[in-house]
């Protein structure tokens, strides 16, 4: 199993990455997922600011990938999490995974995605017309958490 | 001496990020919360929401968990990245 993680201030580029999980021997299959900064029109969001925890939330993606690869076989895993102030349609996250088949890599991407909305030390707070507000946690995250943590398989 | 970190909306509130707190002998996190509490009523306030979310060492915890000192501990709200 090949693990990488980071958190950045810098963009990443999907292409790139998507052409280093290629190159992972016995890969049949990728699944990326990418998140960027929503535009909110109905509060006039412009822009984000994303704090971390350094350190712990390097080793908390790295952790959050290891569980994947226990759940699934799995070739390669990176994240990516950007970090400081971003603007609207500015990527977030970059979460691949490979795998032989296509099941284990569409599972293990979303399992990684649910973990690290509810386990990665790291805050959202939007900049809008109304002023700077921090994200509160949402019920529906910890909900799509808790699904897996049902489901042993 | 143990290390205290606050992060995100409860950095702002404390207006604090980094705190010593003077401690010689093994500890929890709720006796170190105890302490911190004492600080002031903002203080009180703000750590003792249900939703305080704790790191020991790097490493999430229950408050119930043990602490030495040197230990570095952090205090957080429920995390929102992704």
């Amino acid at each position: 199993m090949n693990i990488f993680v980071a958190v950045q201030t810098d963009d990443f580029c999907h292409a790139s990455e998507y052409n280093e999980l290629r190159k992972q021997p016995g890969c049949g299959a990728i699944v990326t997922f990418t998140g960027l900064v929503r535009d909110l029109i109905a509060t006039e969001l412009y822009a984000m600011t994303l704090e971390h925890y350094p350190g712990m939330t390097e080793a908390a993606l790295r952790d959050i990938a290891q569980q994947a690869s226990q759940r699934w076989q799995l070739g390669s895993v990176h994240i990516i999490h950007r970090v400081g102030k971003l603007k609207t349609q500015d990527q977030i996250v970059f979460v691949g995974v490979t795998s032989a088949h296509r099941a284990a890599a569409f599972s293990a991407c979303e399992f990684i995605m649910d973990y690290l909305k509810n386990r990665a030390p790291l805050w959202k707070k939007e900049h809008s017309a109304q002023g700077a507000n921090w994200v509160e946690a949402k019920h529906s995250d910890q909900d799509a958490l808790a699904r897996w943590q049902q489901n042993v398989n | 001496m143990i290390k205290i970190l606050f992060f995100a909306a409860l950095r702002e509130r404390l207006n604090c990020d980094y705190y010593q707190l003077a401690c010689n002998s093994p500890t929890t996190v709720s006796d170190i919360l105890v302490q911190l509490k004492q600080h002031s009523d903002k203080w009180q306030q703000e750590l003792s929401r249900s939703d305080l979310l704790c790191a020991v060492n790097q490493t999430m915890v229950a408050q119930n968990a043990s602490v030495a000192v040197g230990d570095e501990v952090a205090f957080f709200p429920p995390v929102t990245g992704g």
